[in-house]
């Protein structure tokens, strides 16, 4: 019953669970929604930007980081907590021989703290189905072509850990600043569906 | 928590169906791939949608494109169960 991961079900019960909690008394419900706003105030693929542009241009945090990435993000005042349960982050780099993309083919899980709420097109049964199948013709509709010879490893997030991809770094852009390179990478890069 | 599998084990994930939640998906369901490393110790997804708390170890397994769809020259890794796995 994998397939059955819809959410509507477990919402229900969220939304009865939140009005007895509130009618004990338990849950002031402002409370609730100051937890909710202030993480997604913080969610955003800015966050994800400053990781790569940080990995790019500082060797050992890009080692700690593909190491274990819950213990580096502090180093640049991240989580992947953000007032809710932490999750477990695996960041796996695009090198000249392999290029990773991230799906979640039971539902949707995503690492949100870090690259903002998903694109919809993450949540499509389309992609969801078709990139662990097929890839390549997946990438080619985005417009990332990739050579022959770049080995395809995709990741589902299908239990409890979230991924991002490290992109590589382009050609050219060493004179460029943390923050210029940060400017560089885009969401779709993040999650493989683009170079950078 | 032992780990029955270590890294560059071939191991076999379960061809069940079951009538509950799970977090192993029908397309890797009855296939070989190997252990490429260790995703910590979390409860066992079919148990919790239950109420019931059973940590147990999670591995991240790789499978070919080939193995699961019978072409692709890619890989998928997942993350599953000790109990989604036998010896190959």
């Amino acid at each position: 019953m994998s397939d059955d991961h819809d959410d509507s079900a477990i919402a229900a019960q969220v939304r009865d669970l939140e009005a007895v909690l509130e009618e004990k008394g338990l849950l002031d419900p402002r409370e609730l929604d100051q937890v909710l706003e202030a993480f997604a105030a913080k969610s955003s693929p800015a966050n994800g930007f400053r990781v790569v542009a940080r990995a790019w241009t500082d060797d050992g945090f890009r080692t700690r980081l593909l190491d274990d990435a819950n213990e580096a993000l502090p180093e640049l005042g991240l989580s992947m907590g953000g007032g809710l349960q932490p999750q477990v982050l695996h960041v796996v780099e695009n090198t000249a021989d392999v290029h990773n993309v991230v799906v979640c083919t039971l539902c949707s899980c995503y690492p949100l703290s870090l690259l903002g709420p998903s694109p919809t097109w993450y949540k499509s049964p389309a992609y969801r189905s078709k990139v662990v199948s097929h890839p390549r013709e997946v990438l080619e509709q985005f417009g990332l072509t990739l050579p022959e010879s770049t080995r395809i490893e995709v990741w589902d997030a299908n239990a409890e850990s979230r991924y991002m991809v490290l992109p590589r770094r382009p050609d050219g852009t060493q004179e460029l600043t943390e923050a210029e390179l940060a400017g560089l990478v885009t969401r779709n890069g993040l999650i493989g569906t683009a170079a950078v | 928590m032992s780990e029955r599998y270590r890294t560059g084990d071939r191991v076999r994930t379960s061809t069940v169906d079951p009538d509950h939640h799970t977090r192993l998906p029908h397309y890797a369901r009855g296939h070989v791939g190997t252990v490429v490393g260790s995703d910590g110790v979390h409860p066992l997804a079919d148990l919790s949608a239950q109420g019931i708390q059973q940590p147990q170890q999670v591995y991240l397994v790789r499978f070919t494109a080939r193995e699961l769809f019978g072409h692709g020259d890619h890989s998928v890794t997942l993350s599953l169960w000790e109990d989604y796995l036998s010896d190959e």
